[in-house]
């Protein structure tokens, strides 16, 4: 292993080690706070792979978030604990599918377009849950009974025990970052990069760009997946809040803040996030005031914005950046 | 639905999407015009409509006149609000990625929903419409049908006409159709653009809180009011195509005819309707149906 992988590997397995220990050291708030947590990293490690890896800011991805969580409190059953065998794939498979319909249309528009046509899908998908019987209204559905994953009469995974839905999150977690690692080393993953460098260089150079990207919008879509299957199962309620616009709006936060084009990036967008918006709702530093948190975290997002569009990861290099002053041209 | 019902929903149709493009004109003239995505459209909208709540009683007390004179109050503040907009936060947003400007406007939705909270507080209130307004219109036998609905399309066809009469026929008409088709030419061609971009996003403020002003007596104020419109005004921009006034109109009264028939035809899917219209329309035209440049 070399010397610059090594200085990537490091800070990756010592924030991981700390989050294997974290359920013996934090408390019962900190440790349900951290499955909230690492349950929004995914989340957001899903859009990284659009709008990092290949350059398709969608503001609809809470659906395929909502979607999930949805599924799997319609799908198990109301009486028994479902397996998570086969109520895993279900609801991913279900998902991924939304995902490459409502990509397949979308992908027809590009920019701006793109951007207004995912949040519009997104808001469809919220009055389907919305206007719908099956799906409980605005009150939402309970999901009774958690699953569980058994071999036979023993039983392997209990999701209804805090620690044991604590590791599977933080496994979860660790699988996604690393089939997100492979994808951005795979041809797929350069491919990718490619269409977002330059789309019409990929065409000419001849892809066929347009699978690619669905490919990737459904991988994404069925990845949030995930992170949607956690939340059900963690608070055992979905309402249709879960998807509602704001939530697209947050995610896309979250990447801006970790910064935009690296995984790590994701996952420390998700935390910051969090933490944000703790401390802003925090009663006993802002008092009757934090009723009000959403101002100052707009004025955050407009500030980090503004003031280091690359994130926090970015800031070292813009910092470096504006150290070193620009050669004059000639 | 015998005749008089079918009338009825029809005028309703008809407010409905013209008061939904004098939103999304403005919308598609600051996408296409100034390349600006704007989520904070919708905000505009709700300011409008408090101001109409929060003028009309001072206009009454202290100037005369009630709600027309909130009216005017109203869009004289909204022209000035949105050029010093423009000038103190929209025009850092021009050299932008589009992800930059979707975040910062969406901090800036945050914003103005925390200060109508802090300022006017989280209730929902009625506005009285003008007194000679108030009565209802008989149609038919059994059907009426309220005056002031029947006003308000009166004033957004005045509106829509005023505004096709300044594109169509003016000299800053002439800029902002040249800088919806091209703008980079528009700029070599010598036009002072930042002006240009700042007079477009100051009538895109003042036609966003005009429509909420006079929306206001018939939806009341709430909390929130400005998302819901500004996410149909995405739907209005993508059916009539980025930079047309005339396809954000086309698209208004279309999504005004299936909004209105669907709550009344088939009212489990009503929310749904207007997304199913958006999917078919960018199956047939990806690129909307009055495409500009």
């Amino acid at each position: 292993m070399n010397k610059s992988a090594l200085s990537h590997a490091l800070p990756l397995a010592a924030a991981g080690a700390l989050l294997v220990v974290f359920p013996f050291v934090g408390g019962k708030f900190y440790v349900d706070l951290m499955v909230t947590t690492m349950i929004l990293g995914i989340f957001a490690l899903s859009l990284e792979l659009l709008v990092g890896l290949t350059g398709l800011v969608s503001f609809g991805h809470a659906a395929f978030f909502g979607i999930a969580a949805y599924a799997t409190a319609l799908l198990a059953p109301q009486a028994a604990a479902a397996s998570i065998a086969w109520l895993l794939p279900a609801v991913l498979a279900i998902t991924t599918l939304a995902a490459a319909a409502i990509g397949a249309l979308s992908l027809r528009t590009r920019g701006i377009y793109f951007i207004m046509v995912t949040l519009a899908f997104a808001q469809m998908a919220y009055f389907v849950f919305h206007d719908m019987k099956f799906a409980g209204g605005s009150d939402g559905l309970y999901l009774n009974i958690k699953p569980v994953l058994a071999l036979g009469s023993v039983t392997l995974l209990d999701l209804d025990r805090p620690l044991t839905f604590y590791y599977v999150t933080f496994g979860a977690l660790v699988l996604v970052y690393g089939l997100l690692a492979a994808v951005r080393r795979a041809r797929f993953g350069h491919a990718l990069a490619g269409i977002k460098a330059n789309e019409q260089r990929m065409r000419a150079a001849g892809f066929s760009t347009y699978p690619y990207k669905l490919a990737a919008f459904a991988l994404a879509g069925g990845l949030a997946g995930v992170a949607g299957f956690l939340y059900a199962v963690k608070d055992g309620f979905v309402n249709p809040e879960i998807l509602a616009w704001h939530q697209s709006g947050t995610v896309l936060l979250m990447l801006i803040l970790g910064g935009i084009g690296t995984l790590r990036g994701a996952v420390i967008g998700a935390f910051l996030f969090v933490v944000l918006k703790e401390l802003f709702q925090s009663e006993a530093l802002f008092g009757s005031f934090a009723r009000h948190w959403q101002l100052p975290l707009g004025l955050t997002i407009i500030g980090c914005v503004a003031l280091m569009p690359n994130g926090i990861t970015g800031l070292p290099s813009q910092l470096r950046s504006l150290r070193t002053p620009v050669p004059h041209a000639g | 639905m015998d005749l008089a019902v079918f009338l009825v929903q029809c005028l309703n149709a008809l407010q409905y999407g013209l008061l939904l493009f004098l939103v999304a004109s403005g919308l598609t003239l600051i996408f296409g015009i100034l390349g600006v995505i704007n989520l904070a459209h919708g905000s505009f909208y709700m300011i409008g409509a408090y101001l109409a709540y929060a003028l009309a009683p001072w206009a009454a007390a202290n100037v005369g006149g009630g709600f027309f004179t909130a009216l005017a109050i109203g869009v004289v503040l909204s022209i000035a609000f949105g050029y010093a907009l423009e000038w103190g936060f929209v025009s850092y947003l021009y050299q932008r990625e589009h992800l930059q400007q979707v975040l910062m406007t969406y901090g800036l939705i945050l914003v103005f929903e925390e200060l109508r909270s802090i300022l006017v507080g989280d209730d929902v209130h009625g506005v009285a419409p003008p007194a000679w307004l108030t009565g209802s219109v008989q149609l038919g036998d059994v059907m009426t049908y309220p005056v002031y609905r029947l006003f308000m399309s009166a004033v957004c066809v005045l509106v829509a006409l005023a505004l096709y009469a300044v594109i169509a026929r003016t000299r800053i008409g002439m800029a902002i159709r040249a800088g919806a088709s091209n703008r980079e030419m528009v700029q070599s061609l010598g036009v002072d653009i930042r002006l240009l971009y700042r007079v477009v996003f100051a009538a895109g403020v003042a036609l966003a809180v005009f429509a909420g002003m006079i929306a206001a007596p018939v939806s009341s104020v709430y909390p929130g009011m400005g998302n819901q419109v500004l996410i149909i005004s995405f739907v209005v921009v993508v059916i009539g195509g980025i930079g047309s006034v005339r396809g954000a109109l086309v698209a208004s009264l279309l999504v005004g005819v299936v909004d209105t028939f669907g709550k009344v035809l088939i009212p489990q899917t009503a929310g749904i309707l207007v997304y199913v219209l958006m999917a078919a329309i960018l199956l047939w035209r990806p690129e909307g149906l009055f495409r500009t440049g």
